[in-house]
C-alpha cells in the first residue's frame, strides 16, 4: 500500500518538477536577460548573428575593452538625468502611501465597525470604483486641471493617485479590522473612551501588520502607474515609469537603447528588494480577500 | 457605530473617492456631449479685372478665442456617441447589409476603430482570463508538491513578473521579440525565414500580447491558488484516499469545489484588469495592430495641441458601461449573500 502509493506521487512529482522549473525559467529568464544585457553594448544586447555574444560580451570587449560596461547606466543616469525621475517618484510614492494609508485606515474602521446598510453601499461602490479604467478617469480630469492651471503639478498627481487607491486600500482594511475582536474597542468605549479615543489608544497598537501589508500595495500602485502619471505629469516632473516608457521614444532613435534598458534595471531594482524582504506580507495581502480562515 | 461619528470617519476617504473619481465620471459624461469647437472661418472677396474669387481663411484669433471662452466646445448631444469613430450605426447597418456571412461582417467591424479596439479588448480578456486560471492552479498544485524549501523560492521568482510595472515587464519582452533580439532571432532561425518580424505582422502581435498578459497575472492566480490549497482540510483527503479516490479524482471532486469561491474571485479581479489592457500595447508599440478601448483614450487625450476630449469621453463612457456590465453578475451575488445575511 505505501510502496504504491510512493511511487505514484513520485511520478506526479516528477511532472510537477518539470511544471514548475518551465514557468520559473519563463518567469526569471527576463530578468536575468535583462539585467545581465543592461551591462553590455546594444551590438551584445541585440545580438542576432550569435546570441553567446550576449554572454560573453564579444562587442563589449571590442568597444570597451572590458566584457562588462556601465556606459547604459552613465547614459540614463547622468545623460538622461534619470536621477531626477527618481527623485520625483520618491516624493511622490512617499506621500501617496502615506496620505492614502491614513485616511484610508480611519476608514475602512469605520466600515468595519458600522453594522447599517450604508458601509455595505459604500463597499459596493469602492467596488465599482476599483474597476473603473484609469485612462476613463484621466480623460475626465484633463480639461478641468488644465482650466484650473493645476494640471502637471506633483500635488495634483498624489491626490489623484491616493484617490484611486483608496477603494483597493478600503476592502483590505475593512476585511483586516472585521478581524480584529470587536469586544477591544467596545469594552474601552465602556470605560468611557470615545470611539476616536477607542481607535487610538486600543486599535492603532494592534493594527500596523495590516496596515504594512495594505501600505505595500499602495506603493506598488504609486510606484508602478503609468495612465496617471504619464497623463498628467509635466516633464520636469515626470516619475520613472512614464520616463522610462518616453526614453523608447527619443532614446532608440539616438540608437542608445542600452540607456533605456539600463533605466528599466534601475527602475526594477527596487521591486527586488521589496519582494525579498515582504514576501510573507504581500502573499497575505494578495489573498486577503479570497481566503478566509 | 453612530452615525455621525461613521460620518467624520469616512469623509476624508469618501471624499476623495468623490471628488477624483465620482466627479471626473460625471465631467466625462459631460464632455461626451460636447465637440470641438469649428475653426472660424472668413470668406473675403476679391476683385481684380478678370473677375472676383473668394478665398476662405481660417480666423485664428477668433478660434482661440472661441475655444478660450467656451473650452468645452459646442453642445453635440449624443452625436460623438454614434459617428463613425464610435458606434458607427451608420456605417455598422452598411457594412451589415452588404455582407454575406458573420465572417465578412466581422472583417468589415474590424475597419471601424471603436470596433477593433472592443473586438481586441473583449479577445484579450476572454482569453487571458481562462488560461491564467488553469495555468495557475496547475503551477499552484505543482508548487505545492515541492519540498517545502523550495516553496519560498518558487515564490519569490514568481513575484517578479507581477509585481514589476506592466510598461517595464512588457519593454523587457519586447526588447526579447524583436527582430534582433534572442527570442525574435531564435523564431528567424526555427521558421528560418530572416525577415519574419512578430511586431509587423498582427496575428502575431495579438499572440504576444496575450502571452505577456498570461505572463504577467499568471502569479496572482497562482499565489491565491497556492494559499487556498494550504486549507483544504487534509482529514477529507484522507478520507477520499481510503474510499479508493485517486489522486486526480480527488483533486477534481474535492479540491476544486472546495475553492469555489477562491476561483470566483480570481476571476472577478482578472476579468476587471484585464479589461482595462493598456500598457503593453504602449511599450510593444503595437498600436498600428492592436488597440484596446484604453489605448483609443490615450491616443484621443495625446493629440497633439488639440486632444479631442468629446471622443475620449465618449469611448470612456462606452467603456465604463461594457465594465459594469461585466461586473453585473457579481454585483448581484454580493447583494443576494448580503440579504441573506440580514434575513
Amino acid at each position: 500500500m505505501t510502496t504504491i502509493s510512493e511511487t505514484r506521487l513520485s511520478t506526479l512529482q516528477v511532472v510537477s518538477y518539470f511544471f514548475v522549473t518551465v514557468w520559473l525559467v519563463i518567469a526569471a529568464g527576463p530578468f536575468l536577460w535583462t539585467v545581465w544585457g543592461s551591462f553590455k553594448v546594444q551590438g551584445d544586447f541585440f545580438s542576432k548573428a550569435d546570441w553567446t555574444n550576449a554572454i560573453y560580451g564579444i562587442f563589449t570587449q571590442r568597444e570597451t575593452g572590458a566584457a562588462f560596461t556601465f556606459n547604459g547606466y552613465y547614459g540614463a543616469w547622468i545623460v538622461e538625468e534619470f536621477w531626477r525621475n527618481v527623485v520625483n517618484t520618491s516624493i511622490i510614492v512617499f506621500f501617496t502611501v502615506v496620505i492614502s494609508l491614513t485616511i484610508g485606515t480611519i476608514g475602512g474602521y469605520a466600515l468595519a465597525r458600522s453594522g447599517y446598510r450604508y458601509a455595505f453601499w459604500i463597499l459596493m461602490l469602492a467596488l465599482v470604483f476599483r474597476a473603473m479604467p484609469h485612462i476613463t478617469l484621466v480623460s475626465g480630469y484633463m480639461l478641468p486641471f488644465f482650466e484650473w492651471n493645476i494640471w502637471g503639478l506633483k500635488i495634483t498627481t498624489i491626490v489623484v493617485l491616493v484617490a484611486i487607491n483608496q477603494p483597493f486600500t478600503l476592502w483590505m482594511l475593512h476585511s483586516f479590522f472585521l478581524k480584529i475582536p470587536k469586544d477591544m474597542d467596545e469594552s474601552a468605549m465602556i470605560d468611557g473612551c470615545t470611539q476616536f479615543q477607542a481607535f487610538r489608544y486600543v486599535i492603532v497598537p494592534v493594527m500596523w501588520p495590516g496596515v504594512i501589508t495594505t501600505g505595500l500595495f499602495s506603493f506598488l500602485l504609486a510606484y508602478n502607474d503609468y495612465a496617471v502619471t504619464s497623463m498628467l505629469l509635466s516633464k520636469p516632473n515626470e516619475t520613472m515609469v512614464p520616463a522610462v516608457a518616453s526614453f523608447l521614444g527619443t532614446v532608440q532613435v539616438q540608437g542608445n537603447i542600452m540607456f533605456a534598458v539600463a533605466a528599466v534595471v534601475s527602475s526594477t531594482a527596487p521591486l527586488f528588494l521589496l519582494i525579498m524582504f515582504f514576501q510573507r506580507q504581500i502573499v497575505s495581502g494578495l489573498t486577503a480577500g479570497a481566503v478566509k480562515g | 457605530m453612530k452615525h455621525h461619528t461613521f460620518f467624520w470617519f469616512i469623509l476624508p476617504t469618501l471624499s476623495a473617492m468623490v471628488l477624483f473619481i465620482a466627479l471626473p465620471i460625471v465631467s466625462v459624461i459631460v464632455q461626451s456631449l460636447f465637440v470641438e469647437h469649428e475653426k472660424v472661418l472668413i470668406v473675403s472677396k476679391s476683385c481684380d479685372p478678370f473677375g472676383c474669387t473668394e478665398t476662405t481663411k481660417i480666423d485664428a484669433e477668433a478660434t482661440a478665442n472661441l475655444r478660450a471662452d467656451q473650452p468645452l466646445g459646442r453642445f453635440n448631444g449624443l452625436g460623438t456617441y454614434f459617428d463613425r469613430s464610435h458606434l458607427a450605426t451608420k456605417e455598422v447597418a452598411k457594412i451589415w447589409s452588404s455582407s454575406n456571412g458573420y465572417s465578412s461582417f466581422l472583417s468589415g467591424l474590424m475597419d471601424l476603430k471603436f470596433y477593433k479596439a472592443m473586438i481586441f479588448t473583449l479577445t484579450y480578456t476572454f482569453t487571458v482570463t481562462p488560461m491564467v486560471l488553469v495555468l495557475g492552479f496547475a503551477i499552484a498544485v505543482g508548487v505545492n508538491n515541492l519540498p517545502k524549501a523550495l516553496r519560498g523560492i518558487a515564490i519569490f521568482i514568481s513575484l517578479l513578473p507581477f509585481l514589476v510595472a506592466t510598461i517595464v515587464g512588457s519593454m523587457i519582452l519586447s526588447w526579447m521579440v524583436d527582430g534582433e533580439g534572442i527570442i525574435g532571432a531564435l523564431l528567424q532561425n526555427i521558421f528560418n525565414d530572416p525577415t519574419l518580424s512578430i511586431k509587423s505582422s498582427a496575428p502575431l502581435t495579438w499572440i504576444m500580447l496575450i502571452f505577456y498578459g498570461v505572463w504577467h497575472t499568471l502569479p496572482f492566480s497562482f499565489i491565491t491558488f497556492y494559499a487556498g490549497l494550504q486549507t483544504v482540510p487534509s482529514d477529507i483527503l484522507e478520507a477520499a484516499l481510503i474510499d479508493g479516490a485517486n489522486k486526480w479524482q480527488s483533486m477534481m471532486q474535492i479540491v476544486v469545489p472546495y475553492l469555489m469561491p477562491i476561483v470566483s474571485f480570481v476571476t472577478l479581479m482578472l476579468l476587471m484588469d484585464n479589461f482595462r489592457v493598456f500598457e503593453p500595447i504602449i511599450s510593444f508599440q503595437a498600436e498600428a495592430h492592436a488597440q484596446s478601448l484604453s489605448t483609443f483614450i490615450q491616443s484621443d487625450l495625446r493629440e497633439a495641441g488639440n486632444p479631442l476630449y468629446a471622443s475620449a469621453s465618449a469611448t470612456s463612457m462606452l467603456t465604463i458601461i461594457g465594465v459594469i456590465i461585466l461586473l453585473t453578475p457579481v454585483l448581484i451575488r454580493t447583494w443576494q449573500d448580503f440579504n441573506q445575511k440580514m434575513h
